[in-house]
């Protein structure tokens, strides 16, 4: 990799990636959508349109409305900006505490290792949903405990990857070249180790990031995200199960919503995986 | 082997040991107990009352003596029991978890039949059709939500088709056929997604393993391509295939929380749902655990399947 371009070889290899081309597009999309939602939407998510409930998609309404006439497209809209805002605080805190966590402990090895280690087992045994549930049912939904509440679950993986890493790192000669010139252990772990530890911990992030969207999704699904009115994806769905007889469109659009952001995230980290690490490359 | 089994299950007290404290601190750091949700149905009790309810279910003892004689109790075997209905929480769990059984091992049949024939398929005919297919399906099941891909079932077979009840449940003993029909549509659920995961791995693992030189021994000895194939090449590409089984097992209950939650059925996930819902301590506490040890179990199991599918592994 040159290193005064370093992002050119890489941005190559993903436009030559078809999986990563296309999502790549797909989360493009789907971003520029969340970001400009109140650009975009057609209507106020929130506003009631009793004559026009539980229509299908028409002129007026592109991808129909709710039992309560509201506008779907608009609230799908919304939706997304909730649930990609919760996904990126989480996979960021996560890569945080776990990376930072793992990295330290690969370094240093030791008693530190054992004991951080030994934590990231117990967070993996854990059943991830039901520790997100009642992390949620005790504090309440909303966005910072969705948060809390989706990134604990983060934090055993991140350590793994990260300590994995470092442990490989470690032994490479330019860290006992680094070693022997004195620098310090701060310096040789964000200097060396960190960057040549960076590949999977990004392809980990990428598509952890796809998780998020599935576990927020769930969540509110459940009734444990956000309160209604506001919409979120998962309570879309649930909400539009009484009515599926009469219009499937309640449930069907955000669900396609939700498929359509994860499938674009799993997409694009598979080919990243391919395009940053070719050892990990899928045959 | 005995002593490999027994080395392994004590390693697992450490880790059950934290599942059991992190369980127990969670249910009590925040505000609210059973107490007061339980209360909060009807007015007006008074405060001495709630205090003297808190001392019957010895909510007033510290968290350390608490959690001391909960696990004392439960290294007898004794979970609690339920501080809402009064109910054994180990009776109860007796009484759900077949269900959970029967949807987890029903969804991994689903999933094993269609991923092996789709792995291998795909990577015997590699860059084909077929192979493309698998891809597709292997990424879909990554990103389809378990309870989405429910309400599409629910909508094809159930109410547009009505071939098969959209929910509830029939227990195995009182009318096997009903059973089955109530529990179909829940297993695809489950299964069709985890299906996505083993195709991905089961090609790859398949891929690897016919590039290896023992194949193309065989192959050269004349041996027929579905002996190859079958017998010496998939044996050893299911190796990787029962690891991610082994790892997904604890995901799969997880997903079978909600996919018991949109089917109505009456298993461990809705028990725990029900109980985090109520703040039932014991039920909570006892679900968790119960959960947990499932997870480590099959893990063992899991590493014990090894040795049969390749006999060169051995446990010492």
């Amino acid at each position: 990799m040159n290193p005064s371009t370093p992002w050119t070889p890489l941005l190559k290899a993903l436009l030559r990636n078809r999986s990563a081309l296309i999502g790549g597009l797909i989360t493009l999309t789907v971003l520029l959508g969340a970001l400009l939602a109140p650009l975009i939407a057609p209507w106020d998510p929130l506003r009631f349109d009793p004559p026009n409930r539980l229509s299908g998609p028409s002129p007026e309404h592109w991808l129909g409305t709710d039992q309560y006439g509201r506008d779907l497209f608009s609230r799908v809209l919304f939706g997304a900006r909730f649930s990609l805002s919760v996904a990126a605080v989480s996979v960021l805190a996560g890569l945080l505490v776990g990376g930072s966590l793992g990295l330290l402990a690969g370094y240093f090895r030791g008693g530190f290792d054992l004991v951080i280690s030994r934590l990231a087992d117990i967070l993996i045994a854990y059943p991830a949903i039901l520790l997100a549930i009642a992390f949620l049912a005790f504090l309440g939904g909303g966005f910072a405990n969705l948060v809390l509440a989706i990134s604990v679950v983060f934090v055993g993986p991140f350590i793994r990857v990260a300590r994995a890493a470092a442990l490989m790192v470690r032994e490479e000669p330019y860290v006992e070249a680094a070693q022997a010139m004195g620098a310090s252990h701060t310096r040789i772990i964000l200097r060396t180790i960190l960057p040549n530890a960076a590949a999977p911990l990004i392809v980990e992030a990428t598509l952890r990031f796809a998780y998020a969207v599935l576990a927020e999704a769930a969540l509110s699904f459940l009734g444990l995200g956000i309160q209604p009115p506001f919409p979120a994806l998962g309570s879309m769905v649930s909400e539009g199960r009484a009515f599926l007889s009469l219009s499937p469109w309640g449930s069907l659009v955000p669900g396609f919503a939700i498929v359509l952001m994860v499938l674009g995230f799993n997409l694009l980290g598979d080919g990243l995986r391919d395009a940053l690490d070719p050892r990990l490359r899928r045959l | 082997m005995a002593s490999y089994v027994l080395q392994r299950l004590l390693a697992a007290i450490p880790t059950l040991f934290g599942v059991a404290l992190i369980t127990f601190l969670l249910m009590r750091a925040v505000p609210g107990d059973v107490v007061t949700s339980l209360v909060g149905l009807e007015a007006n009790v008074s405060p001495e009352r709630m205090a003297e309810l808190r001392r019957l279910f010895g909510l007033d003892l510290p968290l350390h003596v608490q959690f001391a004689q909960w696990l004392g109790a439960v290294l007898q075997g004794d979970l609690g029991s339920s501080l809402r209905t009064g109910r054994e929480v180990a009776q109860d769990l007796a009484l759900r978890f077949p269900v959970t059984l029967q949807l987890t091992l029903m969804g991994l049949l689903v999933a094993l039949l269609i991923a092996v024939p789709l792995g291998v398929l795909a990577a015997i005919r590699r860059g084909s059709l077929v192979d493309y297919f698998a891809s597709l399906f292997a990424i879909l099941g990554l990103s389809v939500p378990g309870f989405f891909l429910a309400l599409l079932l629910i909508l094809l077979f159930a109410l547009a088709l009505g071939w098969l009840p959209p929910a509830g449940f029939v227990p195995l003993r009182e009318n096997p056929l009903e059973n089955l029909r109530h529990m179909v549509l829940p297993s695809l659920s489950l299964g069709l997604i985890l299906a996505g995961a083993v195709t991905r791995i089961l090609r790859s693992s398949m891929l690897e393993v016919l590039s290896r030189d023992y194949i193309r021994t065989a192959r050269a000895k004349g041996l027929s391509e579905r002996v190859v194939i079958f017998r010496h090449a998939l044996r050893n590409a299911l190796i990787p295939v029962a690891t991610v089984i082994g790892i997904q097992f604890g995901s799969l209950l997880g997903g079978a929380v909600i996919i018991e939650q949109v089917f109505s059925l009456p298993g461990v996930g809705r028990f725990a749902l029900e109980g985090i819902n109520l703040r039932d301590y014991p039920v909570v506490q006892g679900t968790v655990l119960f959960v947990a040890t499932a997870a480590v179990l099959v893990n063992l199991l899991v590493d014990l399947l090894y040795s049969l599918i390749d006999p060169r592994i051995r446990y010492e």
